[in-house]
C-alpha cells in the first residue's frame, strides 16, 4: 500500500539564496491513512516551514523548496509530486485534499464577513454549490463541530464569537470538503487551556468520525499524548528523532527530546510544588500587599445618548493577601478577570472599590515609594523600540524624580548582570535581543525601583519552553535574594506548578478557590479548579477521552446596581479554602 | 553625521539628496543674488533668445535670463514650502497628539480635520489666498492649513495605537509623567512616519505654490517663481520651448528627489534596518 503521503529529503530555503540559507534541511516522513503525525519542535526549528511546504503555501512566504519530494497519493489513487504540480492542480488539492488549520483563529477569518458566507465559500468553490444548499452545508459543517444553535451562528461576524468557537469554525472551514489530510499548525497555542482541551477532544473525535489522517504541529511535548500515533521531533531544520508516540514518550534516544521532555514542566498534580519559603503561620510579618473587597466595573452604554445601561463586572470582590518572599499565582481563563485584578492592583485601571495596602517591608532607605512593579506578557511589544537599553532602565529612575548619575549607572550595570545579560547591552536597541532575553530586560527594568511586589502578568506564556524554564530559575532565584512577593497571573497550571506558595483561581471576576498551591492542585474542591485541572495536557494521559463542553462563560454584564450575594465558603484545611457552589 | 553617511550609503538616498542638494544650493545662491545675471535686468536686444553659451537657459519675452531667474524662483518657491511644512508639521503634530491623549477632543478635532481635508488642496489654498491677499506669507499660511490635517492624521493614528502599547502601560506603572510619555515613548516613534511624510508634504507644497503662482496668486511679477515661470511661457510654448521646459524640469526634478530622500529616509530611520546599514 502507498502511503498516503510520503515526504522524503525535504530541503526549504529562504531569502535570496535559498540553498545557503535553509530551514529545513533533508526532513523525511511516510503517513498512512488514517494516522496522525505530530511534529514537535521550539520556534524556528522549522516545523511549520515543513508544513507549509506540504500544501506548498511556503512559496507565498518567500520560501523556496530546494530539494526532495512530497507525494500525495491521491482520491483516485494517482500519486503526483506537490513540487512539481502545477498551480491549478494545487489550488484543487488545496482545500479538497488537503486541509489546514492555523494558530490564530482570530487573524485567519475575515472580520467584516459573517461565518456563514466564508465557510458557503469553501463549498461553493470546491462542490459547486450555491444559495440554500450552501447554506445547509454550512449549518451542517457547524453542527459537525459541535457549535450549538448553528443556524443561528452563521450569521455571526468573527467579532461575535470567543476564541474557541472561532477556532471550531476555522476547523468547520477545513473540514468542509472532507480532506483526507489535515495540517493543523499550533491550532491550540492562542487559547485556553479548557478551551484547548475542548478542541483537541474535537480533532480526535473528528479523526476518528471521518478517518482521515492529520498533521499536528506543536511546541507541547505535552499536547501530543492524546492524538498523535507516530511523533517527530524536530530541531534546527532537522528530524532529530521520529517513531511512535509511546517509544518517543517512554524511550527518548536523541537528547534534544530527552531534553523536551524533562526541561519543559509537566503538570505533577501538586507533587512539583516548591518546597521553599513556605508561609509561616502567626509569625507577625505584615503582608507586602493586601487587596479587600476589590471590585472593578466598566459601565456599558446603549442608546442614543448612551446612558449607562448596566456593568461589566470584570472584578468582583476579589481579596487576598501577599507576603514578602512568597508567590501567589491566580489561575483562570481568558476573560476571567486574573489581568483586570493586576491592572487594578497598578493603578491601571480605575478599581471601583476595594482598597489596597502594600505594606512595609523592612525600610530599605532607597526604597521608591512605588512597592509595586510590573513584567507584561508580550517581551517585544513592552520595551520601546526607539530607546536604547540604557534609556529604558533609567526611565523608571526618571520618572520617579532621581537623576541618571554613576550610581545608576552602577545599579542598571549590575541588574543586567544578575538576569543574565552583559553590560554592553546598554547601547543596544530591544530589536537586537530574543523574547527570552527581553523578558530578562523587563524584569531588571522592575527591579531598578526595589519593589517589593512584582506582578508577572504571564510573563512566561510567549516564551519557547526552555527559555520559559530558564526565566522561572531566575525569577526563583531573584525572589530568594530580594525578599520579592511575586503576584503570578498565568492559565498555564505546569507553570504554576512550578513556581507558586499559593494558588488563587479565579472564574467570571471572583476567586472560587484559594489557598496552599500544593493542596488546591492535588485536591481540588470547586468544579471550575477540577475542569481546570482535568484539561491539563501531559504525556501521562494519553489517549484519554475528554468530554466536550460547549458551555460559554456567563456573561459578566449585569444590570445596573446589582450585587452579587456575599460568598460563602467553605474550608478544607488551614490554608485552603473554596467558594460555596450554589 | 551618521544619518548623512547612511544616507549616502543608501541608492536611492544618494540620487534623492543629491537633487535636494543641488537645489539647496541654487535656492541659497539665487536668494543672495549670485546669479549669472540680474533676474530683474531686462535685455532687450536678447529678447526670446535661445539657450546659449551667454543665456544657458535662454531669456524670456522681456529678455530676462532664464537661468537667474529659475534660481531666485527655487529659492522662492522653497522658502514658501519650507515654511508651510514647518508649520504644517509643527500644527499638525501637537493636534493629533493632542486628539489621541485627550480622548475627549478627538471626535471634535478630526471631524474638524475631515471638513478640510474634503476640499481639494488647490481650490482650498486658493480659497484662503482670495479671501486674505495674495502673496508670499499668505501662500505660506494658505499651503500651511491645507496641509495640516494630513500631518494630524498622520500623527493621531499611530499616537492611538502606541498609547495603547504595553511600554506605555509600563512607564504609567513606575510613575511616568504624561510629558515623558508623549516624548519618549509616543513622539520619538512616530520620527519615522513625521520624517517621510515632511519630504513628501515638502514635494506638494513645491507643488501647490507653482499652482498658486501659475493662478496668479502666488508670488507676485516681476519676482521669479516656478509657477509664475510656468505661466508666463504658456502663449510661447511653440515659439520659445525653453520657457515651459526648464521650470517644468525644475519641478519635477525637485519633486523626484525629495520622493526618493523620503524613501531613504524612511529605510534607513526603522530601528530594525539601523544595523545592516550603519
Amino acid at each position: 500500500m502507498i502511503p498516503l503521503l510520503s515526504v522524503s529529503d525535504l530541503r526549504v530555503g529562504f531569502g535570496r539564496n535559498p540553498e545557503a540559507n535553509e530551514v529545513v534541511r533533508g526532513v523525511s516522513f511516510d503517513l498512512a491513512d488514517g494516522e496522525t503525525l505530530a511534529i514537535v519542535g521550539e520556534s524556528g526549528s522549522g516545523k511549520s516551514v515543513t508544513a507549509l511546504s506540504i500544501n506548498r503555501l511556503v512559496d507565498y512566504g518567500g520560501g523556496r523548496i530546494t530539494g526532495g519530494s512530497i507525494k500525495l497519493r491521491r482520491a483516485d489513487n494517482s500519486v503526483v509530486d506537490l513540487l512539481t504540480a502545477t498551480e491549478q492542480q494545487l489550488t484543487k488539492i488545496r482545500g479538497a485534499e488537503i486541509g489546514m488549520i492555523f494558530q490564530e483563529p482570530m487573524t485567519s477569518l475575515n472580520p467584516v464577513l459573517t461565518i456563514g458566507t466564508q465557510i458557503e465559500e469553501s463549498f461553493r468553490l470546491h462542490r459547486g454549490l450555491t444559495g440554500r444548499q450552501a447554506t445547509a452545508a454550512a449549518k451542517d459543517a457547524l453542527d459537525r463541530v459541535r457549535i450549538p444553535d448553528a443556524a443561528r451562528r452563521l450569521e455571526y461576524t468573527p467579532n461575535q464569537l470567543s476564541g474557541g468557537m472561532l477556532q471550531r469554525v476555522m476547523i468547520a472551514m477545513a473540514l468542509a470538503c472532507n480532506p483526507r489530510l489535515l495540517i493543523a499548525d499550533e491550532p491550540t497555542t492562542a487559547l485556553d487551556v479548557t478551551v484547548q482541551a475542548q478542541i483537541m477532544a474535537l480533532l480526535a473525535e473528528l479523526k476518528r468520525e471521518t478517518g482521515m489522517s492529520m498533521i499536528f504541529i506543536t511546541h507541547d511535548i505535552g499536547l501530543v499524548a492524546g492524538i498523535a500515533d507516530k511523533i517527530m521531533v524536530m530541531q534546527g531544520g532537522e528530524a532529530v528523532e521520529q517513531g511512535e508516540l509511546n517509544q518517543i514518550l517512554d524511550h527518548p534516544q536523541h537528547p534534544y527530546t530527552q531534553h523536551l521532555l524533562h526541561a519543559v514542566p509537566h503538570f505533577a498534580s501538586g507533587r512539583a510544588t516548591r518546597s521553599d519559603g513556605r508561609r509561616e503561620k502567626d509569625k507577625g510579618t505584615e503582608p507586602a500587599l493586601k487587596v479587600d473587597g476589590l471590585v472593578v466595573r466598566f459601565p456599558v452604554k446603549s442608546g442614543f445618548f448612551g446612558r449607562a445601561s448596566g456593568a461589566v463586572h470584570a472584578v468582583d470582590g476579589v481579596d487576598f493577601d501577599l507576603m514578602p518572599g512568597e508567590t501567589l499565582a491566580i489561575v483562570g481563563e481568558s476573560g476571567s478577570g486574573k489581568s483586570t485584578t493586576a491592572r487594578a492592583v497598578l493603578g491601571l485601571v480605575r478599581s471601583t472599590r476595594g482598597t489596597f495596602s502594600a505594606g512595609a517591608r523592612k525600610a530599605a532607605a532607597e526604597q521608591s515609594a512605588l512597592p509595586v512593579q510590573m513584567v507584561f506578557q508580550n517581551p517585544y511589544a513592552s520595551l520601546n523600540p526607539r530607546l536604547t537599553i540604557a534609556s529604558i532602565l533609567a526611565e523608571p529612575v526618571i520618572a520617579t524624580g532621581g537623576r541618571v548619575n554613576a550610581q545608576t549607572r552602577a545599579k542598571m550595570a549590575a541588574l543586567l548582570k544578575r538576569v543574565g545579560l552583559p553590560e554592553s547591552s546598554l547601547e543596544r536597541y530591544p530589536h537586537e535581543f530574543s523574547g527570552g532575553q527581553r523578558q530578562r530586560l523587563c524584569i531588571a527594568r522592575a527591579l531598578m525601583l526595589n519593589p517589593s511586589v512584582v506582578v508577572l502578568d504571564e510573563a512566561v506564556s510567549a516564551l519557547d519552553v526552555s527559555v520559559q524554564a530558564r526565566v522561572l530559575e531566575l525569577l526563583v532565584d531573584l525572589q530568594r535574594e530580594f525578599g520579592l512577593a511575586y503576584l503570578f497571573i498565568s492559565h498555564d497550571m505546569a507553570v504554576v506548578e512550578r513556581i507558586a506558595h499559593r494558588i488563587a483561581v479565579i472564574y467570571a471576576g471572583q476567586i472560587v478557590e484559594i489557598g496552599d498551591a500544593t493542596s488546591v492542585l492535588s485536591e481540588p474542591k470547586h468544579s471550575y479548579t477540577k475542569k481546570l485541572i482535568a484539561a491539563v495536557p501531559t504525556i501521562d494521559r494519553r489517549h484519554e477521552r475528554f468530554e466536550i463542553d460547549t458551555r460559554q462563560v456567563p456573561s459578566l454584564v449585569r444590570p445596573l446596581g446589582f450585587e452579587p450575594s456575599p460568598a460563602k465558603w467553605d474550608k478544607f484545611g488551614p490554608d485552603h479554602r473554596a467558594r460555596v457552589e450554589a | 553625521m551618521r544619518i548623512l553617511r547612511a544616507i549616502f550609503a543608501h541608492t536611492s538616498g544618494r540620487i534623492g539628496g543629491a537633487i535636494v542638494a543641488l537645489y539647496l544650493l541654487l535656492a541659497v545662491l539665487g536668494m543672495l543674488g549670485l546669479t549669472p545675471h540680474n533676474p530683474l535686468m531686462q535685455y532687450r536686444v536678447d529678447r526670446l533668445h535661445a539657450p546659449d553659451s551667454a543665456y544657458w537657459m535662454g531669456t524670456d519675452l522681456f529678455g530676462r535670463d532664464v537661468a537667474s531667474r529659475l534660481m531666485t524662483g527655487i529659492g522662492q518657491s522653497f522658502t514658501v514650502a519650507f515654511f508651510s511644512v514647518a508649520f504644517a508639521t509643527l500644527a499638525g503634530t501637537i493636534l493629533g497628539l493632542a486628539a489621541a491623549w485627550f480622548g475627549r477632543w478627538d471626535g471634535l478635532l478630526m471631524r474638524i480635520m475631515d471638513v478640510l481635508l474634503a476640499f481639494p488642496a488647490i481650490l482650498l489654498a486658493l480659497l484662503i489666498v482670495t479671501v486674505a491677499g495674495p502673496g508670499t506669507w499668505t501662500s505660506i499660511v494658505a499651503i500651511a492649513i491645507v496641509y495640516t490635517p494630513i500631518f494630524t492624521r498622520v500623527v493621531r493614528g499611530p499616537a492611538l495605537s502606541l498609547k495603547a502599547r504595553e511600554f506605555v502601560d509600563a512607564a504609567r506603572t513606575f510613575g511616568s509623567s504624561s510629558s515623558y510619555i508623549l516624548t519618549r515613548h509616543l513622539l520619538l516613534n512616530l520620527v519615522a512616519p513625521l520624517t517621510v511624510q515632511v519630504t513628501l508634504a515638502l514635494a506638494w507644497a513645491l507643488l501647490t505654490e507653482a499652482g498658486l503662482s501659475f493662478l496668479g496668486l502666488g508670488t507676485q511679477p516681476p519676482a521669479a517663481s516656478l509657477g509664475l515661470m510656468l505661466s508666463d511661457s504658456r502663449n510661447l510654448m511653440e515659439t520659445a520651448p525653453w520657457l515651459m521646459i526648464f521650470p517644468g524640469l525644475a519641478i519635477m526634478i525637485s519633486i523626484l528627489g525629495f520622493n526618493l530622500l523620503g524613501d531613504a529616509l524612511r529605510d534607513i530611520l526603522d530601528p530594525k534596518m539601523r544595523r545592516s546599514i550603519a
